[in-house]
């Protein structure tokens, strides 16, 4: 789950990690407020899930109450990338003297953590790491070990930070990295961290990313989740606990396992369909999960077509049958629906789908096969 | 021969008590694997149709000789139950679990890499590792497989290996082992482990290897295979057309900054000289022309 960037400053500083002041707000005149508290020039940031904020319009500097509530009336609702803006954080502005870049994440390839540290901050370290990729100095971190200070301290020198701020850095590097697996973060990446002209090191902007998976010891993981921004179909899947994805096209999508979604997403596509979802329903396949899919893909009102595609494993083939004939008496299903059933007596279970089948309801034995009318039942042409 | 687990591997049940271990550490003894023990601490002396259950994995090692466990322990605890398993003395762990956090995970790999190297963790988030006709340790269900050889599976999609392990019995075609890695950040196993025992083995002659978007477990094993492997490689790859940002249901199937895209994993794969199929079904039909050709 990726956290806002003012949840991320509110994470960071429960570390210590030096923030500048600030204070989140959802109108204009609270924006108004806020800046008064904080004192004059302030930032006014959009808060939105997507990078590219300051070019769209979104981050815009204030000194006076009338700018304060010009900029905040113009970015609330703006629309940066899809993402409509909803908060706004109001900080006090800072006087930056250099801007640097500093991230911990997992690397994957190594099965180590990472950590990137480089004295050209506040610009895209993807390019940076493209054009310029000495200029970025990494340490991979062994979990068991964590970083230790004289590490850190290594590090920060190769990567050739201002001497003024050598002491800070390793400072906020420390928190950091304590944030980083204190809080089980995916990822936490400060860009910029800046140098203040009265020699003073402060993350600028926090990017954080949390593990679902750890939620179980993070309660505070809640109050992010409550508003992230998602669309109501992912939404709907959400309450149901669903693995659901939303995509664009009109092919509705429920399968049994991630892989296998994914795989059917494919072959929508490789047979010129657009998939509408990822569905994933997990291992079992019965009457109570289907009938949550269905219902989740039912109020999708681009979905022309849904492709039911299961294979049973310890699963048989006629409890995911029946599972399906019971959902489909429950669910009032607006389009034409294509199953494939394969695997664990899979035989048995088509015998039960038989008696069921119509024009709008339609088995297929392959995936390709069933990729195929599911495209056609759509009103598309397949491939 | 098979890779990892066979006749011989003997294994305690961390989570038989539960309800899932318990489903399905019966299913795999039916299937004929050695079930030899559970743990659970609260309830040592206890068993489940059978099965003796002892307090931890050290306890059942002494008792049973048991060479391997698989955990069933719910996410928060299988951090504890993974260091339990390898300080008891197993050499093969399989973590079922899903939703192990990614700390947990990178902990863990790196303590066992350190102290216990001569142990094999596989998982977490995996279905587990079948040898057809020998040994089942997990949620396979063990019928779909058939014995004999000669193709190896190794794979980072549960239901996907199914559907391999289907298609391949249905064209008559026989499986050494079929190791399913999970699709986790941080898997224990890696395809190029599985590999390098594949390419060792005698009985596996051609190797089939599904993979899935996100990080570059699939091209660092193109790079292996290119470098090392005699065998023929067929391979599958899941998430073509999946949006950049977006997690695809398992924790590691996540295209990010443009890395670990379908394309550039399935390219990797061709110069390597590995046939790719286009859907599991492709793979499955190039699978089965590589074995006639045999």
């Amino acid at each position: 789950m990726d956290l806002f960037e003012y949840q991320g400053k509110l994470f960071f500083a429960r570390y210590g990690i030096p923030i500048s002041p600030g204070e989140v707000v959802m109108t204009a005149e609270d924006a108004v407020i806020a800046a008064e508290r904080l004192g004059y020039p302030v930032v006014v940031k959009a808060q939105v899930l997507v990078g590219g904020r300051g070019k769209a319009g979104g981050i815009k500097l204030a000194s006076t109450p009338d700018e304060v509530r010009t900029h905040a009336g113009n970015i609330l609702g703006l629309d940066i990338k899809g993402h409509v803006v909803g908060r706004l954080w109001i900080e006090k502005a800072s006087d930056i003297e250099r801007e640097y870049y500093a991230s911990f994440t997992l690397d994957r390839a190594a099965k180590k953590h990472l950590g990137m540290l480089s004295a050209q901050g506040g610009v895209d370290i993807e390019e940076v790491a493209a054009t310029d990729p000495d200029a970025i100095a990494k340490i991979h971190v062994d979990p068991v070990d964590g970083l230790s200070e004289a590490q850190c301290r290594a590090w920060v020198e190769a990567a050739k930070l201002d001497d003024a701020a050598q002491d800070g850095a390793v400072d906020i590097l420390m928190k950091l990295y304590e944030a980083y697996v204190d809080g089980d973060a995916d990822l936490v990446e400060i860009n910029p961290l800046i140098l203040t002209t009265e020699g003073v090191v402060r993350a600028l902007d926090a990017k954080v990313t949390v593990d679902d998976n750890a939620v179980f010891r993070h309660t505070d993981y809640e109050e992010y989740d409550a508003i992230q921004v998602r669309d109501e179909r992912e939404l709907a899947a959400h309450d149901k606990g669903l693995q659901y994805v939303g995509l664009d096209g009109f092919v509705g999508i429920i399968a049994n396992g991630a892989g296998l979604a994914m795989s059917t997403v494919d072959i929508v596509s490789q047979v010129g369909g657009a998939p509408a979802n990822f569905l994933d329903i997990g291992g079992g396949a019965n009457a109570d999960v289907m009938t949550g899919a269905l219902e989740v893909i039912n109020n999708d009102p681009n979905v022309k077509s849904i492709f039911i595609n299961i294979f049973g494993g310890i699963t048989k083939g006629e409890e995911v049958a029946n599972g399906i004939v019971a959902a489909l008496e429950r669910v009032d299903i607006q389009a034409p629906i294509v199953i494939r059933l394969d695997g664990t007596n899979a035989e048995q279970g088509r015998e039960i789908l038989q008696p069921h089948l119509s024009d709008r309801l339609q088995m297929q034995p392959t995936m390709l096969d069933a990729a195929r009318s599911a495209v056609q039942l759509a009103g598309g042409v397949a491939k | 021969m098979s890779i990892f687990v066979d006749e011989n591997t003997k294994v305690v049940y961390q989570g038989l008590t539960g309800s899932q271990g318990k489903f399905y550490g019966l299913l795999n003894r039916e299937y004929g694997t050695n079930v030899v023990a559970g743990t659970n601490p609260k309830k040592a002396g206890e068993d489940v149709e059978g099965i003796p259950i002892y307090a931890d994995v050290a306890d059942a090692v002494k008792a049973t000789g048991a060479n391997a466990s698989c955990i069933f322990i719910p996410a928060p605890g299988v951090k504890a139950a993974v260091l339990d398993a390898a300080e008891g003395g197993v050499e093969f762990i399989v973590v079922i679990t899903e939703g192990v956090p990614a700390h947990d995970e990178a902990w863990f790999f790196n303590r066992l890499r350190r102290d216990y190297p001569h142990v094999q963790l596989l998982g977490p988030n995996c279905p587990g590792i079948i040898s057809p006709g020998k040994c089942n340790i997990g949620i396979t269900a063990g019928h779909i497989a058939q014995a004999g050889g000669p193709v190896g599976i190794v794979s980072r999609s549960g239901t996907l290996t199914y559907q391999a392990l289907y298609e391949l019995k249905q064209k008559g075609v026989g499986v050494t082992t079929c190791v399913g890695i999970g699709g986790d950040p941080v898997p224990g196993t890696s395809f190029i482990d599985c590999l390098e025992r594949f390419e060792a083995d005698p009985e596996t002659k051609a190797v089939m290897m599904i993979g899935e978007i996100g990080g570059s477990a699939e091209e660092e094993a193109a790079a292996f295979i290119g470098a090392n492997m005699s065998k023929p490689v067929v391979s599958y790859i899941a998430g073509v057309t999946a949006p950049p940002g977006k997690k695809m249901g398992h924790a590691g199937a996540i295209i990010s900054g443009g890395k670990g895209t379908a394309d550039a994993k399935m390219d990797a794969l061709r110069a390597a000289g590995a046939q790719v199929g286009l859907n599991p079904t492709e793979a499955g039909e190039l699978m089965a022309k590589v074995v006639a050709s045999l």
